[in-house]
This record gives C-alpha cells, sequence and structure tokens, in this order.
C-alpha cells in the first residue's frame, strides 16, 4: 500500500520518534545492541526471504489466516451494529502474541543470537515465546511477576512443558513492569549472545514499530477479508490495549482509511476515579519508561504506579508509544472498562456465541456491548478476539464466588 | 575551572562515592564519605524502576522511597551538603523519569540551585540529548555521560559529545555491583577514550575492596565505588556513618597512594 505525506501510518522517524513519544531510552551498555536490531531489522525487511519464511510460519504453524467471524446471536441481543470478530484467539498458543515471536525468533536467528528472553504477564507471551524457542530449539529464560506466576499457574506449567526456565520477579510489585525491568537487566548482563523478544508494541526503538508491523497481519488479514465477505470496510474497529500490540496489529492497516473510526479499550480496573486501574492513557501522564516516552501511571516525582487489573495481561502502567501519539493526533478514541464490566462481556460471549474469551478481550466485548447498541443496524463493528479465556478460568471462577 | 574539574586535577586519581539519597540518615552519611576522603559525591536519586541495578542499589531505592523520599528531599539533601561542603563536587544519579517530571528546564534549574554539579542519567543516552542535556548545560551543570564496553570506537565521538565533567566508564556490561572487569580490558578502554578526550575518566561498577581499587586507580583518574556502600547503608541503618567512614578511609588511601606505589 502506498502512504501518502500527511499518512497517519508513516510513524516513527528514523529516530524512532512517534511526535514527543517513542525514543531510545536505555543504557549506554544496550544502545550499540538497539542500534545494531534497528539494521539488522532493516535488512531483514528488505529481505524476501526473510517475509517469506514468517508468511510460511504464520499460515502452516500457526495457522493463519484466522478467521473473520459475523457474531449474530450477540449482534441480536446488543441489538444494533453488526458485530463481526477477528478470530486471533484461535491461533497456534491461543493469542495473537505468537505472530510477533515468530518475527522476532527469525530475526534472532539471522543475528547469529544463542539465547533468548522474555518477559510476560498472563504469560500469553511466555507461552507464545517458549513455544518459538522450543519449535527453533533456543534456550529460553521468561521474566513473570511472581503475583503474575500465582495467578497465571496453567501458563507457567505451560512454559515449563516447552522447556523454558520462568524465573518469577519479587521486586516492586511482582507484575508485568518488574518483570521487564529484570528482562532489561539480563539483556544488559548478556548482551553478546542474548536477543530479548519484547511481547508488546513498546520498549526501545526499533521494538514498537518491529512488533507492530509483525503484529499487522491481523489487520492485513481483516482488511481484506471484510473486502472479500461484505464487499466495505468495518466503520469501528475495537481492540483492548494493555501494551497495545494486539489493537496497533488491528489498527495499523486501516489508518488512513478515513472512514474507519477505531476505539482502544484500557483497563479500567476498580474506576479510573481511584489509583486502581491500568489505563495509562485515560488516567496518566507523559514520562519515561523501560526505553521509551509514552503516558505512564506516576506520581508527581516521576515514581510509577502500580497499575490493577483483574487481567494480568493488561495490567501495566505504560502503553505502546504510537498508541499516545494516536491519542494526541485524534485518530483514534480510547475508553476504558471496569474489572466487573469485563466480567460482565467474557460471560456475555460465552453465553451468546460459545467462545471463553480471554479476560484481555473481554474488555473490549465490554466496550463492544456498550457501543452496538448505539449504532445502526447496517454498521459493522470489527472487534480484535486476541486471546483465549482457558488460562482464566480459575481467576473468573474466584470473581464469581465459584469453587472448582 | 569547576569544582569537578578542579578535584580531578588536585586529587589524582580521585575517588567517587555513591550512596542512595533518603537511604537512612543522608546529611551523616555524606559527611562521613567527605570526611573519609571521598573526592566526588554521586548522590543516588531513587526510583521505583532501576532498570541498570543490582539487588543492592534496587532495595536502597526501595528503603528510600518506602522511607517517603521526594525529588524536594533529594534537592535539600544536594543544597544542605553545599552549604556545609563548599568545595566538594556533587553529582546526581538517577533515571530519566523523576528527573525530567516537572520539565527538563525546571529540574536544571533546581539542580543548580542545589549546587548542583553534574548529573548522570543512566537512560538517557546521546541519541535522546534533548530529553534534558540542552537544559543541564544552560544552566552550568555537567551531563556526565556513561560509556561501556559496548561503546565502541565509532560510537565513542557520539558519546563525548556534549559530554562534561567526566566520563564514567561502566567496566562491566551488566548490572551494578556484580562481578568486576579484568583490569587490562579497563586499562584498554580507558588508553581508548583518553585519545579522544581531555576529560577525566571515572571507572566503577563491581568495585568493592580497597586492592581492587587501588588496581583501577593506577590506571583511571577515578574509581567508582557504590553498591559496597551501599550494602553497608543497608544493613547498619542509622549506625552506617561510622562503617562508612571505615570503609572509605580505606578506599581512599589505597586510591590515593595508588601511583606513589608504581613509582616506588
Amino acid at each position: 500500500m502506498n502512504t501518502p505525506l500527511n499518512s497517519f501510518r508513516n510513524q516513527p522517524d528514523d529516530r524512532g520518534h512517534f511526535g514527543q513519544f517513542g525514543g531510545r531510552y536505555v543504557a549506554e551498555t544496550l544502545m550499540p545492541l538497539v542500534l545494531d536490531l534497528e539494521r539488522e531489522y532493516r535488512a531483514a525487511q528488505a529481505d524476501p526471504a526473510f517475509q517469506a519464511e514468517f508468511d510460511d510460519l504464520l499460515e502452516h504453524y500457526v495457522g493463519r489466516p484466522s478467521p473473520l467471524y459475523f457474531a449474530p446471536r450477540l449482534t441480536e441481543e446488543l441489538g444494533g451494529a453488526q458485530v463481526w470478530f477477528k478470530r486471533d484467539e484461535l491461533n497456534h498458543t491461543g493469542a495473537h502474541k505468537i505472530n510477533n515471536c515468530i518475527g522476532q525468533i527469525l530475526l534472532a536467528i539471522r543475528m547469529g543470537k544463542t539465547r533468548i528472553i522474555a518477559e510476560t504477564g498472563a504469560g500469553q507471551h511466555g507461552v507464545a515465546t517458549a513455544t518459538v524457542c522450543a519449535r527453533f530449539g533456543l534456550p529460553c529464560v521468561i521474566y513473570m511477576g511472581a503475583t503474575d506466576v500465582a495467578r497465571q499457574a496453567p501458563n507457567v506449567f505451560r512454559m515449563k512443558l516447552l522447556g523454558a526456565e520462568v524465573i518469577p520477579v519479587t521486586s516492586g510489585g511482582a507484575t508485568l513492569k518488574d518483570a521487564m525491568n529484570e528482562g532489561l537487566r539480563d539483556w544488559v548482563a548478556n548482551v553478546h549472545d542474548t536477543f530479548y523478544i519484547i511481547g508488546t508494541a513498546a520498549g526501545p526503538h526499533p521494538y514498537p514499530e518491529m512488533v507492530r508491523n509483525f503484529q499487522s497481519v491481523i489487520g492485513k488479514e481483516a482488511r481484506a477479508q471484510m473486502l472479500s465477505r461484505v464487499g466495505r470496510l468495518p466503520d469501528l474497529l475495537i481492540a483492548c490495549i494493555g501494551g497495545g500490540s494486539n489493537a496497533l496489529g488491528l489498527f495499523h492497516p486501516f489508518l488512513d482509511d478515513a472512514d474507519v473510526k477505531m476505539l482502544g479499550v484500557e483497563a479500567a480496573g476498580h474506576g479510573l476515579d481511584g489509583d486502581q486501574h491500568a489505563a495509562s492513557l485515560l488516567g496518566g501522564t507523559p514520562g519515561v519508561l523501560h526505553g521509551n516516552r509514552t503516558y505512564l501511571l506516576q506520581d508527581e516525582d516521576g515514581q510509577i504506579t502500580e497499575g490493577h487489573s483483574i487481567s494480568a495481561g493488561l495490567d501495566y502502567p505504560g502503553i505502546g508509544p504510537e498508541h499516545a501519539w494516536l491519542k494526541e493526533s485524534g485518530r483514534v478514541d480510547y475508553t476504558a472498562v471496569t474489572d466487573d464490566e469485563a466480567l460482565e462481556g467474557f460471560q456475555l460471549l460465552c453465553r451468546t456465541e460459545g467462545i471463553i474469551p480471554a479476560l484481555e478481550p473481554a474488555h473490549a466485548i465490554a466496550a463492544v456491548a456498550k457501543v452496538a447498541p448505539t449504532l445502526p443496524k447496517d454498521s459493522i463493528v470489527l472487534m480484535n478476539l486476541c486471546g483465549r479465556g482457558d488460562k482464566d478460568i480459575f481467576t473468573v471462577a474466584e470473581k464469581l464466588g465459584v469453587e472448582l | 575551572m569547576t569544582r569537578l574539574s578542579t578535584t580531578f586535577a588536585v586529587r589524582h586519581p580521585a575517588l567517587v562515592c555513591f550512596i542512595t539519597a533518603g537511604d537512612g540518615d543522608t546529611a551523616a552519611n555524606l559527611d562521613a564519605l567527605v570526611e573519609a576522603g571521598a573526592d566526588v559525591i554521586e548522590l543516588g536519586m531513587p526510583f521505583t524502576d532501576p532498570m541498570a541495578d543490582g539487588p543492592a542499589i534496587q532495595s536502597a531505592n526501595l528503603r528510600s522511597l518506602g522511607a517517603g523520599t521526594t525529588t524536594a528531599d533529594v534537592l535539600r539533601y544536594a543544597t544542605d551538603f553545599r552549604a556545609r561542603h563548599p568545595d566538594v563536587p556533587l553529582v546526581l544519579m538517577g533515571y530519566a523519569n523523576p528527573m525530567v517530571r516537572r520539565g527538563p528546564e525546571w529540574f536544571a534549574q533546581a539542580a543548580a540551585e542545589a549546587g548542583v554539579d553534574g548529573v548522570i542519567c543512566v537512560d538517557i543516552p546521546p541519541e535522546e540529548d534533548d530529553a534534558l542535556g540542552p537544559a543541564l548545560r544552560a544552566k552550568g551543570i555537567a551531563p556526565i555521560r556513561l560509556a561501556t564496553p559496548t561503546t565502541d570506537v565509532a560510537r565513542l565521538p557520539q558519546v563525548l559529545e556534549g559530554s562534561a565533567g567526566f566520563i564514567y566508564y561502566v567496566s562491566v556490561a551488566g548490572i551494578t555491583g556484580k562481578q568486576q572487569a579484568v583490569l587490562a580490558s579497563i586499562e584498554e578502554a580507558v588508553a581508548r577514550f583518553k585519545a579522544s578526550t581531555d576529560l577525566p575518566i571515572a571507572v566503577g561498577f563491581g568495585v568493592r575492596t580497597p586492592e581492587q581499587a587501588a588496581a583501577i586507580a593506577r590506571v583511571a583518574d577515578g574509581v567508582v565505588v557504590g553498591s559496597a556502600l551501599v550494602e553497608i547503608c543497608g544493613e547498619y541503618g542509622a549506625h552506617a556513618p561510622a562503617k562508612l567512614r571505615e570503609l572509605t578511609q580505606a578506599l581512599a588511601n589505597a586510591v590515593h597512594t595508588a601511583r606513589q606505589e608504581i613509582a616506588q
């Protein structure tokens, strides 16, 4: 696709900046590596063989393209817009995370790296990373907050089955941000042989751009599938946002389609009025963390505050820098839904469509349930169903007061 | 001449001592360091996410924040230090977010008023200098850059450009407080930097004992000790000053006499 000069799709600039956001705020030890990674990524982008291997693995190993599904009973229940899902929960490993991991491990191998590290929150990125490491025979260390290790036990076991070493991180609040700190500490001490597979569209440049591009397969497929199935583009795209990679993957190929509106859904936890939420855009302010300038949950002195969400995958006090830019540019709207609303969305999808979603996209479902009834019946809402809920049934059972 | 350049000219090689602000009795700890022979003070600004630091300094950051330390407190420690020690260079060291939270100009102004001579920001590399560097230079505060084993010849000019005060050579590719680098690699790196800059080169990361400090002092302009001092603050709390004095005295003797031993 051609991108015109005034495109929303030509970010970041050559220094990795999305407007005032993004960049490369890393320690000097990592800077040469980050520059090297960018060079290698550019070379890979220009190499048809790299793209061909990526496409082949996505088709035959991941199971792409993922289906585009019209949800008739949910549409009927909501009584407004037609609701469609991009079924990325049907991917191998059960979420969109694997798309990015395939891309990054191919890059790691291309760079001659022999050891893989990653951070994980809900465990989906950890599982996806452990999976590609098993597939390519590389040793794998996953950093996971001790709190998340406890609330995502099934995924911890999956990672171990796949041969990964899972290291619980006990510093700070022992969640995703602390796991990322520990990942960066590992990387800085093992720069010669280690590739850090970052799981979301955040971190130092080129990660936000690279992860977005690997995930853009979601939006490219959805765009083509929509045109072929209904002959037009959707009116509204909806996706949940922690770091924001599934949302960018869906949104980015549509950014220059002026008639397509977009809504990113953050985790409001117990509500935006207190501090028990993980809505960096709606409840945060710009700052610098984990290699990029972006919206953060922080206090007046710039100390990072602990986010809260029922979903371990959204429980991060920052957000990908491109979302920060898309918010300020006005191209994408952002909203937030609470833990309770997400739980209702979770059950709504189970009941109406026979699909158990992950708690992350359950937030997006809650937003669909609010928005769809306000739209005409001939309008189309397309939501990224970015993960399945097997991993979350214990959390949900506990919240619903059910003993398993 | 600045306090930093004067110090490195007179006390050569120099002992640079790091502690985290707000971890114990900061004023008493700082006085102990200076009275025992520290030539330059690095005062750590606590941060919730010290991602380049090992367990010792991570814990110090958490202790300090747990005790309620604010940016205003850090600046007050600096102001009071300057009043008590008019000639000892004081450098603030920390992470970008607390430094830029109220804007780089605000921070540079506040640091200048507090009598701060230099600032080391771990996660602002030369590529992002705009985020803080111009504001510091406008107030006469030295932006002190880090150089590392991964800083190659091609990259060195960019690191040196806009640096002032001294160059902090992080001798180990890793986090603070861990293993020590091989001396030969330090000597080679310092020689490489010396060929490109007149700035003093201070070497740190993993320096814990007077013997290690002396060995580095023979090849560098300064030796930075952090984690070993911070561990004392953690272990002894209110009783840290006496222990800090003990270790700093031994380190200072070792550093200040290192080159005399060569001469003999």
